[in-house]
């Protein structure tokens, strides 16, 4: 797109720049609602309330995390574990924000904390790309960020209602959670390196989930494989600069 | 309505969720990131979504055990298979919760 001198960045208007996020935002909501709708059913069998399912999805907005955290509360696990669990699976966020930081520097400190809290693997993706192209500044992201949170938060309220209505096992639902999970793995893998680090990864989780109760696999078999893709991609630079 | 215990665990976990995405932006939009370091948290995403899903798709029952008769498993081949071709998030797990359904409706 071409900058228009005195377009909605120049002169501050609101209508454009809500109009221009929200733009941005439709494809994000709408991967959001049925994962969202998912959660709240997960979350509303596991018996929690709806005003609980609405919290952690304010509290919290990170999809992955929470449907772990509702299937740990299922399986009885302490609040620390599923605390420490959440930490490591949502760690991957500092990478992202390292990225968006760049295109921040003139926010004020209030306003980067308030779009802090929206960074999601989804609006990391869509936002960084805008921001590269050049056409897109901090108040469309924080808008973009805002009506993502806006869709996870009001579909996951909406499961929690829904869910009692709909019974254990139905239209597939106890699948969501993988299927979410494939496809944003589809998502990652960017080039060989990412191909063999999840492979690695799967692997080690496997044989690691067979030796060891808990969930304590995830974090391990994560990290390991990280650190073998981080030293095998330095080894293959060294032998062949050009092969990752 | 809302236990105290779980109060603590969604602040809990909320806190640990925010600091992350707050503190790069906060203290690190003009420093950067050792090599190493940023190379590593690249690849945590794909390890984390691997590590999650590889499980679930072939370790059933508990304790666990391997287990390559799985629904899950069989579904993942078509659900991956449209998310490659799609990209589409939305249209993926729609595609997979169909699948499982109509497995679960034929076994």
């Amino acid at each position: 797109m071409v900058e228009i001198p005195g377009s909605a960045k120049e002169n501050g208007d609101p209508g454009p720049i809500a109009r221009e996020g929200m733009q941005a935002a439709w494809p994000i909501c709408l991967g959001y609602f049925p994962i969202g709708l998912a959660f709240g059913v997960l979350a509303q069998k596991a018996g929690l309330h709806p005003v609980e399912i609405g919290l952690m999805s304010l509290l919290v907005f990170a999809g992955s995390s929470q449907f772990i955290a509702v299937s740990m509360i299922t399986g009885g696990a302490t609040v620390l574990s599923i605390v420490i669990t959440t930490f490591v699976i949502n760690l991957r966020h500092v990478l992202m924000s390292s990225s968006l930081a760049v295109y921040l520097r003139s926010v004020s400190k209030g306003w980067a904390a308030l779009f802090a809290y929206g960074v999601t693997d989804e609006s990391f993706a869509v936002n960084l790309t805008r921001f590269r192209n050049g056409n897109w500044d901090w108040r469309q992201a924080m808008v973009l960020n805002h009506a993502a949170n806006a869709a996870w938060i009001g579909s996951s309220i909406l499961g929690a209602f829904s869910g009692q209505f709909i019974p254990a096992g139905a239209l597939g639902i106890d699948y969501a959670l993988i299927a979410m999970f494939l496809c944003l793995l589809v998502f990652q893998l960017r080039g060989k390196l990412y191909a063999i680090t999840a492979i690695v990864a799967g692997v080690l989780a496997v044989i690691l989930a067979l030796l060891v109760p808990g969930n304590v696999y995830i974090v391990l078999a994560s990290i390991l494989a990280a650190t073998f893709g981080v030293f095998f991609r330095r080894l293959a630079r060294k032998t062949n600069p050009d092969v990752l | 309505m809302i236990h105290a215990e779980y109060l603590i665990l969604v602040v809990g976990m909320g806190l640990v969720t925010y600091i992350p995405r707050w503190f790069p932006i906060f203290f690190l939009s003009r420093r950067q990131l050792p090599q190493w370091f940023s190379e590593w948290l690249d690849l945590i995403p794909v390890a984390i979504l691997s590590a999650l899903v590889f499980p679930e798709l072939v370790t059933g029952g508990n304790p666990r055990h391997l287990d390559f008769s799985q629904p899950q498993l069989w579904v993942a081949l078509p659900t991956f298979l449209f998310a490659l071709k799609t990209k589409s998030l939305g249209g993926t797990v729609v595609v997979g919760m169909l699948l499982f359904w109509m497995v679960g409706k034929l076994l």
